[in-house]
């Protein structure tokens, strides 16, 4: 326990053909991006205040609360009353209400809801009271998606800067798939969708770019280590020595994130979920979604069609290994590919 | 890359403990003002109160500007006797349309408007662009540069008013920020019902004394005569009352305000005082109608309307109009405060009861120790003595956050809560590529030194590039953001940046030294 590990999360030397089930992988995540997709479109995202704007009320009553009651005595004092809900705790209870025209109206209906609780169910005390006009919830909405855009494309510009393109694309269509099922889970929880949710979204964002870098980078390095060696079994391999980095970065965060979910409190605990969702979807995406795009995209450009004999696959792999000699540039490569070689040798950067 | 010079050590471990000593103002109160006593501030939904978002409604500074050029414009235009069929007010257009009678006197007239036109707009630019055409119609547009800063000082001068008003109110710490153009931001902390505040913020508060047409009767209906309006009554909307355009003395010209009790009939009034200016026009108009009623009027409804006894000379006066303690203390402070330069409303509200921030920070200080307990466990299992390692660092950065966001005076929030548990799950994530790289670079045939040498050197290149992403990610969030998703962003771009520097720096020192002391010839990795 103190000093020597005690466990692995996968023994050393795994040599787990992952890219066998790169059509499945692609398959399954396609389904599951166009199932959110629909889901997002029907029924939709709960739009949480935030986005919808309106009014929000918590309100905490004396011993478990009755709804019939609380009810009523919005019906009594003409409040709409289907947004009335139970929020965690027994005794807490959740008043929606939609856009009033205007400010003076929004606080005559908060006026009203306060006096019907007040004369009816005494002892209610009011926790939380939220309103967000029309105009702010569009700007917020606007800015949420602003955020998402404009990260997504730093993200791509930024891999794109220290990789090579396939590399950047790969990433930024996975992530792409990542959020959908994102937008799509929240969609099915019917977890409110507020600028919080936005947060966890970037968060899943960078997150997840993190577990690409880890499996990219290592492809980057043994591209430069196994010069002839196909692309296939080149991402294979680069997946399975790594395959304990990115299991064990997801578990850290993920057991960070599982207490917030259990504990945090109604109002953090969607959040928390949507992490943990994403931490799911991110790990197994850097796996069987990021790689495989990355060796349809690069399969004749990252690397010369493959040698007809590979490196063995050295178990000891030293420093580095015997510098094979750039391959004179074989026979045009199948139609579209350039003929420019994309893989950097110079030995400066090798050595990063 | 294993050798550390004393110096950097030094700088190393310095940084650590300046980090903790930037932790220690959080634990205790400031004991002098002078002290640079810089902390981390609960957010609003963690310790209770209230955010308001208001809007400073630019279209009413555009036509109260407009209908202050109609009068500029109607009085230019009497010395040459120059007639006109139409003068009108376009807010839409940001103009006015005037249209003479004789087209052959726009040269006339545009000369006699010409000193309406001022360099009120930076660098001397006129504030009004005047034009006119061969049909006798003249435009007065505001140029933009103007309106800009007219719109400019109607904020700043709205958050001056908003102070004053809240200050008077008692609340404790109130943040009062401009937001965007046309917004302004109060917080309130400690407030979880603001409805008080809501209503002093909701008036403009413009008062005037005005006489009132004694001759005209609104209850026959029918317009106003010239120069009238037909005002509502403040506690009777239906009754209404003919009062005269011109203001007489404006509520600008007071200097104090007061809620007493009438000591004869013991209701509540309101006594004031004027400064030199009002207390002359007070008593001049006074001395020139006595036996005459004037009303006084707030945001266009007539408060009270007594007949004017005698002249009122002193610069003092009272008003008495059905109030109570609270109304009558309201309208005093609204009157001391000054008068907004136009209406505000109340955009987004955001307000969180004391008893909920509590069960939130305790909600969120159970997570925060679980999800500790839990990283740190399984960084033991496994990762031993390096997991280890990974744990020290944990804990430094924990308090190099909370350095480092009391430095900024950063704002805690519930979601900066949450975020300081994703950087505890993030912050072990380099060491985690660090450890597996060693153990790889051992596995390769490496001795202990080299594997760490190269362990540290290869895992930097991938720790980088990875915390990279989800840095930009979130400043992205911070700079759209708004409210407590903003704080999630502070703590986790704090985090990344001290999770790199323990990770990279005080890792490697802390291995360096073990590797020193033990010189081991396998590494437990």
């Amino acid at each position: 326990m103190f000093i020597r590990p005690r466990l692995r999360i996968v023994p050393d030397g795994t040599r787990i053909q992952f890219m066998r089930g790169r059509f499945m992988g692609l398959i399954v995540s396609a389904i599951l991006s166009t199932a959110s997709v629909v889901l997002f479109f029907y029924p939709g995202l709960n739009l949480g205040i935030d986005f919808s704007g309106g009014i929000v009320l918590e309100a905490r009553t004396q011993g478990p609360a009755d709804f019939t009651q609380i009810r009523d005595a919005l019906a009594g004092a003409g409040v709409p009353q289907q947004g009335v809900q139970r929020f965690g705790d027994p005794s807490e209870v959740l008043i929606r209400l939609g856009n009033q025209p205007s400010a003076q109206a929004t606080q005559q209906m908060m006026d009203r809801v306060r006096a019907a609780l007040d004369q009816k169910v005494p002892g209610t005390r009011i926790m939380r009271t939220d309103t967000v006009g029309a105009s702010v919830s569009h700007e917020l909405f606007r800015n949420g998606l602003l955020a998402l855009g404009i990260s997504l494309v730093m993200i791509l510009v930024y891999i794109w800067f220290r990789f090579e393109w396939q590399f950047a694309v790969g990433a930024v269509v996975t992530l792409i798939l990542d959020v959908t099922k994102a937008i799509g889970f929240l969609a099915l929880t019917r977890i409110e969708f507020d600028l919080v949710m936005v947060a966890a979204i970037l968060t899943i964002l960078g997150y997840s770019t993190n577990d690409k870098v880890v499996v990219y980078d290592r492809v980057r390095e043994n591209l430069r280590k196994y010069k002839t060696m196909p692309l296939r079994e080149l991402i294979d391999l680069s997946i399975n020595e790594t395959l304990n980095r990115t299991l064990g970065t997801s578990m850290t965060v993920f057991i960070a994130s599982l207490p917030l979910a259990l504990f945090g409190g109604e109002s953090i605990s969607g959040f928390a979920w949507v992490m943990l969702f994403g931490i799911v979807v991110g790990t197994s995406s850097s796996i069987f979604i990021a790689a495989p795009i990355l060796l349809f995209l690069g399969e004749h450009r990252l690397r010369r069609e493959a040698a007809p004999a590979p490196v063995a696959i050295a178990k000891e792999a030293g420093p580095a290994p015997p510098p094979t000699p750039p391959a004179k540039p074989t026979p045009a490569p199948p139609a579209g590919a350039k003929a420019k070689s994309a893989v950097r040798t110079s030995p400066g950067r090798a050595s990063r | 890359m294993m050798y550390f010079s004393r110096l950097k050590t030094a700088v190393i471990l310095g940084a650590c403990l300046l980090g903790a000593i930037f932790c220690i103002p959080n634990m205790f109160p400031a004991p002098a003002a002078w002290l640079p006593w810089r902390i981390v501030h609960l957010g609003l939904d963690l310790r209770g109160g209230s955010y308001l978002l208001l809007e400073v409604d630019m279209q009413a500074v555009i036509k109260e500007r407009l209908n202050g050029l109609l009068d500029g414009v109607r009085q230019a235009l009497r010395p040459g006797q120059i007639f006109y069929s139409t003068l009108q007010a376009e807010p839409e257009q940001n103009r006015i349309l005037l249209r003479l009678r004789d087209p052959g006197r726009t040269d006339a007239a545009m000369a006699a408007l010409k000193p309406l036109v001022s360099a009120e707009g930076p660098a001397g630019t006129p504030d009004l662009d005047l034009a006119s055409q061969p049909d006798g119609t003249i435009t007065l547009t505001l140029s933009p540069v103007a309106l800009n800063a007219r719109a400019q000082g109607a904020v700043q001068q709205s958050i001056e008013i908003v102070r004053r008003r809240i200050d008077e109110t008692g609340v404790v710490d109130p943040q009062i920020t401009e937001q965007g153009n046309d917004r302004i931001v109060v917080q309130l902390p400690g407030i979880g019902d603001p409805d008080r505040i809501k209503q002093l913020l909701g008036q403009t508060a413009h008062m005037t004394f005005q006489l009132v047409d004694e001759a005209a009767n609104p209850a026959a209906g029918g317009p106003p005569p010239l120069g009238d309006d037909f005002l509502q009554m403040q506690d009777n909307p239906a009754e209404k009352i003919a009062v005269r355009k011109r203001v007489d003395v404006d509520g600008g010209d007071l200097t104090d305000a007061r809620a007493a009790t009438n000591p004869q009939t013991g209701e509540w009034v309101v006594n004031f005082s004027f400064n030199s200016i009002g207390a002359r026009r007070f008593a001049d108009i006074t001395r020139a109608n006595v036996n005459h009623r004037f009303a006084i009027v707030l945001d266009g409804k007539v408060i009270s309307a007594p007949v004017i006894r005698e002249p009122i000379t002193g610069g003092r006066g009272q008003i008495s109009g059905n109030f109570t303690a609270a109304s009558a203390t309201d309208l005093s402070v609204l009157l001391r405060a000054g008068a907004l330069p136009a209406p505000l409303t109340v955009v987004e509200q955001r307000s969180v009861g004391p008893e909920l921030g509590a069960d939130s920070i305790r909600a969120g200080a159970i997570s925060l120790a679980v999800g500790f307990v839990l990283v740190i466990a399984f960084m033991a299992v496994f990762y031993g003595l390096f997991g280890w390692f990974a744990n020290i660092c944990v804990v430094v950065n924990l308090v190099l956050m909370l350095g480092v966001m009391s430095l900024l005076q950063a704002t805690l929030t519930l979601p900066g809560l949450a975020g300081i548990l994703l950087t505890l799950g993030m912050a072990v994530d380099a060491n985690i590529l660090i450890n597996e790289r060693i153990r790889e670079e051992q596995r390769n045939g490496r001795p202990p030194l080299s594997a760490l040498e190269h362990g540290f050197t290869r895992a930097y290149s991938t720790i980088f590039d990875s915390n990279a992403t989800a840095f930009l990610a979130h400043v992205m969030l911070f700079a759209f953001g708004s409210g407590p998703v903003r704080g999630f962003a502070v703590t986790i771009t704090v985090g990344i940046a001290t999770s790199l520097f323990t990770a990279w720096m005080l890792t490697r020192l802390l291995v360096s030294r073990w590797y020193a002391a033990t010189r081991p010839r396998l590494l437990p990795v």
